[in-house]
């Protein structure tokens, strides 16, 4: 299966998983230097998670995700010394420094977020692909989320919806095995998560989430599954964090041991591995793509410490949005690019014509 | 103009605004088939389909969420919530959700969202169904509160919401739907933050919003048979505040009494109040006094019902107090 993917593919998801390794790596030191504050989630561990699943999808598709959300935005395309700059809580981030690690949006990529609160992303995942099958769009949404935030109401509430209404939408539990400290098995009845979609009439795999290839070959099917208009899917990618679950956890809930075999599993050197072996690239091209992200991630921290704190009046923006006040577009903001924003039918040229239940429309019978 | 009741001037509002913009629907519990649970969106499954009329099942902060999510990109949601006694299951949607996207984002998002249902005293229902959330959702910034009294600004209050580019929070109330008000022909949009002098006065201002405003105004006709005449301002926005309206007011009589059905503590009363010690202190005669619902969980027993909400001796009482005309 994987041997057909392009060299191009294999490497795209080789750079996107460097890179989101090395900018992790970045992230905790300059933590340590006191450059990022506040809770900081780093990815690293869950890298083919995010990778294989940004491959496999559409750009026009939709992506929202929890807090742990420098990866996906990574994976997406956003710039790294934007993503940096908002850790930092500088004004060049994609937030202008307001939302921090745990709020990163890039609209330009159809990134939807980084939310805080464990779960609340599900519900509003569901209203992106519920506007996809109201315009009548053939675009899909990835949402992903935790396995602890598979014990909320929201996640209950949304996948009942989802596949009562065949939302397009391939929701992903990455399985980390953690909820902050706490063993998902300990407070689960039912630890894999992918058992649960059973229970909402809609299909449920799990899939090897250390190893990108299979997540990629996972999330292509899930999502053409959701997108040809058979509904949800719940897929469970079993992955693993090799960090505490935020910057101020040292981790001291999982046995040294338990981590160590995991290392064995990392998303990163088994890809390189097959890469290698199928001769998709030699070593010296790969070791030339790592020297590549070294320099991305250096500058990223460069641009970062060299940006400024947001302007004090930047308080007064961003709360409530004035009339005739146009979306901000980040890269358009601080790089000055040009960028390619979402666009969609106005409300006169919009023709509805789905019907959730066809029998609705029709008219009491009158005698 | 014609008379209509409020339910129907909110009916009016929706079917002309899905009319108008098909990035308008409508999502909540019993909407559809069952023609709304207070019958506001009579009519509209047949007129719209079930993609527009959305039937949710008894999740609010599911279906609160999707709205919030459908509105990220660009559709414009009306959720109803049955009441806003379950609203308070989608308070982590709305509150942390909604008026924070914005924020987070920073600026590359906005929330079209209309959040509305009915909220205050059911009417015989005891403590879960009779409350209302006037100052909690009015202290969040990133959202704006409506509150009206009136058939008309039901309707023209209830259409500028959904136009609105935030999300904005409509609070009905259970016991008005049936109230007949003159609403005028034709396109009506109120603009979201401005109050109404809704009687003319010059002796004492009556401040209030919403079901209150009927009790205020039976108060100020009893006033005027002993020859005091109030003026009756109805905030109709609770957030932004009309602080102009307010202050006016309060410097063209000199004497202000806030009636609202909300509890006293921390409640929107005394927003005002604080506004008027800070920015009109010189120009009042005596001190702002509240009349609100009392301090303690609504009963089900009928007498208890009606001495818990402001009462028209409570008005009245309060009114000639600020008049120093009690001598208790």
């Amino acid at each position: 299966m994987a041997s057909a993917l392009k060299k191009e593919t294999l490497l795209q998801m080789y750079r996107s998983m460097v890179l989101i390794r090395r900018f992790e790596e970045r992230a905790a030191q300059q933590y340590g230097l006191g450059k990022i504050a506040g809770f900081c989630h780093l990815y690293i561990g869950q890298e083919a998670v995010a990778v294989g699943a940004t491959e496999a999808i559409r750009p026009d598709d939709y992506v929202i995700t929890a807090y742990r959300d420098h990866g996906q935005a990574l994976a997406r395309g956003a710039d790294p010394g934007m993503v940096m700059a908002e850790l930092f809580g500088r004004s060049t981030g994609y937030s202008k420094g307001k939302g921090g690690s745990m709020h990163l949006f890039d609209i330009e990529h159809h990134f939807y977020g980084g939310f805080a609160i464990v779960g609340a992303q599900i519900p509003l995942g569901t209203g992106l692909s519920f506007a996809s099958r109201y315009r009548n769009e053939d675009r899909i949404t990835v949402c992903l989320f935790g396995d602890a935030a598979a014990n909320q109401g929201a996640f209950h509430e949304s996948l009942n919806m989802a596949s009562k209404w065949k939302l397009p939408i391939v929701y992903i539990c990455e399985n980390n095995r953690y909820g902050m400290g706490t063993d998902i098995a300990r407070v689960s009845a039912e630890a894999e998560i992918a058992k649960r979609a059973c229970a909402y009439a809609m299909r449920g795999e799990q899939v090897d989430g250390m190893d990108v290839l299979k997540v990629y070959e996972a999330v292509k099917e899930c999502a053409e599954h959701a997108r040809s208009g058979r509904g949800p899917v719940l897929l469970e990618a079993q992955t693993y964090r090799y960090r505490g679950h935020s910057m101020a956890d040292p981790a001291t809930y999982r046995e040294k041991s338990e981590v160590e075999s995991e290392r064995k599993n990392d998303p990163i050197p088994r890809l390189r591995d097959y890469i290698l072996r199928v001769k998709a690239a030699s070593e010296p091209e790969l070791d030339a793509i790592d020297a590549q992200i070294k320099k991305i991630v250096d500058e990223a921290v460069k641009f970062a410490d060299a940006s400024p704190e947001p302007s004090e009046d930047e308080l007064w923006h961003d709360t409530i949005v004035e009339p005739g006040e146009p979306d901000v577009r980040p890269r358009e903001r601080v790089l000055g690019e040009k960028v390619q924003w979402p666009s969609y039918p106005s409300g006169k040229e919009l023709k509805v014509t789905w019907e959730i239940e066809p029998s609705g429309k029709t008219e009491k019978k009158v005698g | 103009m014609p008379e209509i009741m409020y339910r129907e001037a909110l009916n009016q509002a929706l079917a002309e605004e899905m009319e108008r913009d098909a990035n308008v629907f409508l999502i909540g519990e019993e909407v559809g088939k069952y023609q709304g649970a207070f019958k506001v969106s009579q009519g509209l499954l047949q007129r719209f389909g079930s993609a527009r009329v959305v039937d949710a099942p008894i999740s609010e902060l599911g279906f609160t969420g999707l709205g919030i999510g459908a509105a990220m990109v660009g559709l414009r949601p009306v959720v109803e919530m049955m009441t806003f006694n379950f609203a308070i299951l989608a308070m982590d949607q709305i509150l942390n959700g909604a008026a924070k996207i914005r924020h987070m984002s920073g600026g590359q998002l906005r929330v079209p969202i209309v959040i509305r249902g009915p909220e205050g005293t059911g009417g015989r229902l005891s403590s879960q169904h009779s409350q209302v959330f006037d100052s909690i959702y009015s202290n969040f910034p990133g959202i704006k509160v409506v509150a009206p009294a009136t058939p008309k600004d039901a309707k023209g209050l209830l259409k500028t919401a959904i136009r609105d580019d935030n999300p904005v929070i409509v609070f009905e109330a259970e016991r008005l739907y049936a109230v007949k008000g003159e609403v005028p022909e034709g396109e009506l949009l109120i603009p979201i933050g401005k109050a109404e002098v809704k009687r003319e006065g010059k002796d004492v201002s009556l401040i209030t919003w919403s079901r209150m405003y009927y009790y205020v105004e039976q108060a100020a006709a009893e006033l005027e048979k002993e020859g005091i005449h109030p003026e009756i301002l109805d905030l109709r926005s609770l957030r932004p505040l009309d602080e102009e309206a307010i202050l006016a007011t309060a410097r063209k009589t000199n004497r202000v009494v806030i009636v609202e059905e909300g509890w006293p503590h921390v409640g929107m009363g005394a927003q005002i109040a604080d506004l008027l010690q800070h920015k009109a202190f010189d120009y009042l005669d005596a001190p702002v006094l509240r009349v609100s619902g009392l301090d303690v969980n609504m009963s089900y027993a009928a007498n208890l019902e009606n001495l818990i909400q402001p009462t028209l001796a409570r008005i009245v009482g309060a009114v000639k107090k600020v008049l120093y005309l009690e001598e208790k």
